[in-house]
């Protein structure tokens, strides 16, 4: 019993079989694609019939520091079996992807909130605004330079965006 | 006649929004012709405030996205730190886990459901009636671990204490009684002719859109999908209890309803059984304070009240996560609104809205 | 004439001022005292009640609604809570009142004012006792209905002038639902009118007091009808569409606050107050009770079962949903008319065959009692059925229960 995790290695031979050239890396827990491709093979997974992922159970992006990282969590509801699918943005400025929202139109506000957190940029979104945060609000906080605070990994900006600047000693 | 078209703010400050979220409805008269969601009032910037604590420093925000389920937003997380850890979970605390997860799911559809019936106009009573029997739920939770609404229970590697002695004995009569309750409520609300009036063939979600939509919990059900995570894919004790999945058929606001009243009496069943079958011994493995889970990433999902309550963490090695990521049902669910509502009229899209049953802690997080 | 031939004719405070009056008269003062003097002393008691009675309700409504809701209710302030409603009052009076910086401030400051006077108006020709009545006019049922109703406009000034959407969808909700259910309302009471063949309040109570009967016998079908015919006109839940607290905040009067709030509720408690003085006057018997008002007050018999009416509002509220807009209009054009046009067509048929056939009224008033509640039941029930319960999608349900997962049971609604 329970969800089956589709081995990533397996699943890079099926879309190589289909679409060569797409896959990029594959290890047993997930396959990554070639970014540009994420439609294509998101609409394959989709509807070939044994594999049916028909569920896009999560969205998210990671902040590698070198690069970001879309991470899609797919899930097929009647062979009941899980699969992660990646794809691997080296743009820092500006990364930019596909939009799957027209393959699962779940990812509609999964990937807004990317977007508005991350700074990942979905091509063909169809209302691809902040979600959470205001328009006009200077950066994408989830990334790993956003705010340098004690501990922080990359020493970005020393004050909240916005925020004037501190005078004196310490915070607060 | 041909006029502008009026657009009105439900939100955020609304009596019926459950929380600071906003619905600008562009309305002809009082259909609705456009509906567009603006929420962010809530934001409290949970996934990165996640990076800069310990693995175990993290457990209270997951009290605080969903504060209606604060169990079973423990639960989630706790399992996706195991599964990343490698770290096993003595028996009884999966017992104790499932008691709490179903306790839990009770008094969460308690509120749905009274909210949802509130959004239809009663004046409070069934809301009221419903708060009766969340309370002794939230009692219990009180004895276990001291807090009512965040509880703060679920420790990675088990439970963070035993149960008390007179949980157990108090949880049976609690069980014995719930039954006659739901029952009440079967009598009060689902034979009520205004709601079926209110609620039957509005919001209507196909079960072919629930799937694409990525919508889940009592919403998936609802359309007729019969996905339930503790039966697709066990946690905690669900691999040995029975029960049964309550799927609605129409896919409309009153089918959520009913799945809700349903799952209360499934979760009452599956109490009773845990009552049976818990097993005494350890309630936790020793986790360093400071865990440090090998590199890598898990995603541990489970069913909470409101759906596919997902814990997405990346480790980089380190003592806190790397990455962070809630995969919240609240904000996916509200996904197919402005889908449902087009069309419809204002009171049918309180009532959508309310069959969603959204907790805005958990849609901005 | 002598009207106080003992004194305990003085339990109906008519009797007392009408004695008064006489008094007055006989010292010889100009013939317009007496009126001003009655009109004074009516008009203050009317008022005096309505805002005692309101206050009393205020308290009754919160503390009853608590019980049904399994909660106490307020018990803090004064014996059970009883100073509550001073408080909430005082409250009331001291808060700030907001005028909207897009109000049109003539018509925001103007409706709050407008919107009691027809409730306190419509007080006037309602009889509380015997003589206790400020103005005993010939066409009472007409008068109650024309001036209760002109509420409505300044609900809808209220609702336009506020500059608030809410408000302004408030107010067409109410003026809609006012052209609905005017015209139920209005068929309700002609069948009374028919049946007693007088439209003054003090003919149709003493009417029901000459044959020893009431019209709730006679009429079930009209009071039905009244009722909920007037508990949407007075916003009372189940079809307090206009204000709709969990929809439109509260409708014409989400921005009002202060004192020009409570206006707003005293309009609708006055209202309602009307409007359960007028099922009591003309269903219930008014101020007899078989016999029994020659020992108790008359007034007192009238109170009691105006109280009783207005529980009966106080139980649906704590109740009941609320309708949508659609369904309350169609239940109003679908189902009340054909039924009050149905009723009206029974009462005129009633009436000529007890004319014509010149029955004692011992034989015919029994006749016609359980035949017209044997017809209004069968014709709401049936109605009913046929409208809604036969129908499967209205029909309640329950969820399915499976065990696997990975199946759909979806069918669309309408398949079914």
């Amino acid at each position: 019993m329970g969800t089956r995790l589709l081995s990533g290695l397996e699943l890079a031979h099926r879309l190589e079989r289909v679409m060569p050239g797409v896959v990029v890396e594959a290890v047993p827990e997930w396959v990554e694609v070639s970014p540009q491709a994420v439609v294509d093979v998101g609409r394959f997974l989709r509807d070939d019939p044994e594999l049916e992922m028909n569920f896009l159970s999560c969205l998210t992006a990671v902040d590698l520091l070198d690069h970001f990282e879309v991470v899609y969590h797919l899930q097929s509801l009647r062979h009941n079996h899980l699969m992660v699918l990646k794809a691997k943005l080296w743009e820092r400025e500006s990364p930019e992807l596909p939009s799957v929202a027209s393959v699962w139109p779940g990812a509609h506000l999964q990937e807004r909130e990317a977007y508005d957190l991350m700074g990942i940029r979905f091509r063909g979104h169809p209302d691809l605004r902040r979600l959470f945060l205001w328009e006009g609000f200077p950066g994408h906080p989830l990334r790993k330079d956003w705010l340098g605070m004690p501990g922080q990994r990359m020493p970005g900006l020393e004050t909240f965006p916005g925020e004037p600047e501190w005078r004196g000693e310490g915070r607060g | 006649m041909v006029g502008e078209p009026l657009v009105i703010n439900v939100g955020p400050q609304h009596p019926s929004t459950h929380g600071v979220f906003r619905l600008k409805l562009t309305l002809d008269g009082e259909r609705i012709l456009d509906c567009e969601m603006v929420m962010g009032y809530l934001h409290r910037s949970m996934e990165k405030l996640a990076e800069e604590r310990t693995w175990t420093q993290n457990i209270p925000f997951t009290d605080r996205t969903d504060y209606l389920s604060a169990m079973t937003g423990n639960l989630a997380y706790c399992l996706a730190v195991e599964k990343l850890a490698g770290i096993p979970v003595p028996p009884r605390a999966h017992w104790i886990r499932t008691i709490m997860a179903e306790l839990q799911r009770f008094a969460s559809h308690c509120m749905a459901i009274g909210t949802f019936v509130n959004d239809c106009g009663a004046w409070h009573t069934p809301l009221l009636y419903m708060m009766r029997e969340r309370e002794k739920v939230l009692d219990l939770f009180e004895l276990a671990c001291g807090a009512r609404l965040t509880t703060n229970y679920m420790r990675i590697g088990g439970v963070a204490r035993d149960l008390p002695p007179e949980f157990l004995p108090r949880l049976r009569e609690l069980v014995k009684e719930l039954p006659q309750r739901i029952a009440e409520y079967e009598e009060l609300l689902v034979e009520n002719e205004i709601i079926v009036a209110r609620a039957r063939g509005i919001g209507v979600l196909s079960a072919e859109q629930a799937i694409a939509y990525s919508v889940s919990g009592p919403m998936l059900r609802g359309s007729g999908v019969a996905w339930d995570l503790r039966k697709a894919n066990p946690y905690a004790a669900y691999e040995q209890v029975e029960f049964d999945i309550p799927v609605g058929v129409h896919g409309d606001c009153y089918d959520r309803f009913l799945v809700r009243l349903a799952e209360m009496r499934q979760s009452v069943r599956i109490l009773e059984q845990a009552l049976d079958m818990i097993p005494s011994g350890p309630v936790q493995t020793p986790v360093p304070l400071a865990l440090r889970p090998p590199p890598g990433e898990a995603y541990g999902r489970i069913e909470s009240p409101r759906g596919e309550l997902g814990f997405y963490v990346v480790s980089d090695g380190g003592p806190s996560p790397f990455r962070f990521h809630i995969r919240s049902p609240s904000l996916i669910n509200l996904t197919p609104l402005p889908e449902m509502v087009r069309g419809l009229t204002v009171p049918d899209a309180i009532i959508t809205l309310g069959s969603i049953d959204i907790v805005v802690g958990e849609v901005d997080r | 004439m002598t009207l106080l031939d003992s004194w305990w004719d003085l339990r109906d405070l008519g009797h007392a001022v009408a004695a008064f009056l006489e008094w007055l008269g006989d010292r010889g003062v100009p013939s317009w005292l007496p009126y001003l003097v009655s009109t004074l002393v009516g008009l203050m008691a009317l008022l005096l009640w309505a805002l005692l009675s309101q206050l009393f309700f205020i308290w009754a409504e919160r503390r009853l609604l608590a019980r049904i809701q399994v909660r106490l209710g307020p018990n803090r302030a004064g014996p059970f809570g009883l100073l509550q409603p001073v408080a909430d009052a005082l409250k009331v009076l001291s808060k700030e009142m907001i005028t909207p910086r897009g109000a049109d401030k003539v018509l925001f400051w103007l409706a709050p004012i407008g919107v009691v006077v027809p409730a306190i108006v419509a007080l006037g020709v309602i009889p509380f006792g015997q003589r206790m009545v400020l103005a005993d006019l010939n066409v009472g049922l007409l008068f109650i209905v024309a001036v209760s109703s002109t509420a409505t406009l300044f609900v809808f000034l209220a609702g336009w002038g506020s500059a608030n959407k809410y408000s302004l969808l408030g107010a067409m909700r109410s003026v809609a639902m006012l052209i609905s259910y005017e015209v139920v309302q209005v068929l309700a009471l002609l069948a009374v009118a028919v049946f007693v063949g007088s439209i003054r309040l003090g003919d149709i109570v003493s009417w029901q007091g000459r044959y020893n009967t009431w019209l709730i016998f006679l009429q079930p079908l009209g009071l039905l009808g009244f009722l909920i015919a007037s508990s949407v006109e007075v916003n009372r839940t189940p079809s307090d569409i206009a204000e709709a607290e969990s929809e439109i905040v509260a409708g014409y009067h989400t921005e009002y606050g202060g004192i020009r709030w409570g206006m707003f509720q005293m309009a609708e408690y006055i209202a309602g107050f009307v409007v359960a003085a007028t099922v009591a006057v003309l269903w219930l018997g008014g101020w007899t009770l078989w016999g029994l008002e020659e020992w108790v007050p008359g007034w007192l018999i009238f109170l009691i079962k105006l109280y009783g009416v207005f529980f009966l509002f106080i139980w649906l509220r704590g109740t009941l949903p609320r309708l949508r807009i659609d369904q309350l209009m169609g239940f109003a054009w679908k189902f009340l008319l054909p039924l009050m046009l149905l009723n009206v067509l029974l009462a005129g048929l009633e009436m000529v065959v007890w004319k014509e056939t010149e029955a004692p009224a011992e034989v015919v008033l029994p006749i016609w009692a359980v035949g017209n509640i044997a017809i209004g039941v069968g014709l709401v029930v049936g109605w009913a059925l046929l409208m809604g319960h036969l129908r499967p999608r209205n029909r309640p349900a329950r969820s399915l229960l499976v065990r696997e997962v990975g199946q759909i049971y979806y069918r669309p609604l309408e398949e079914v």
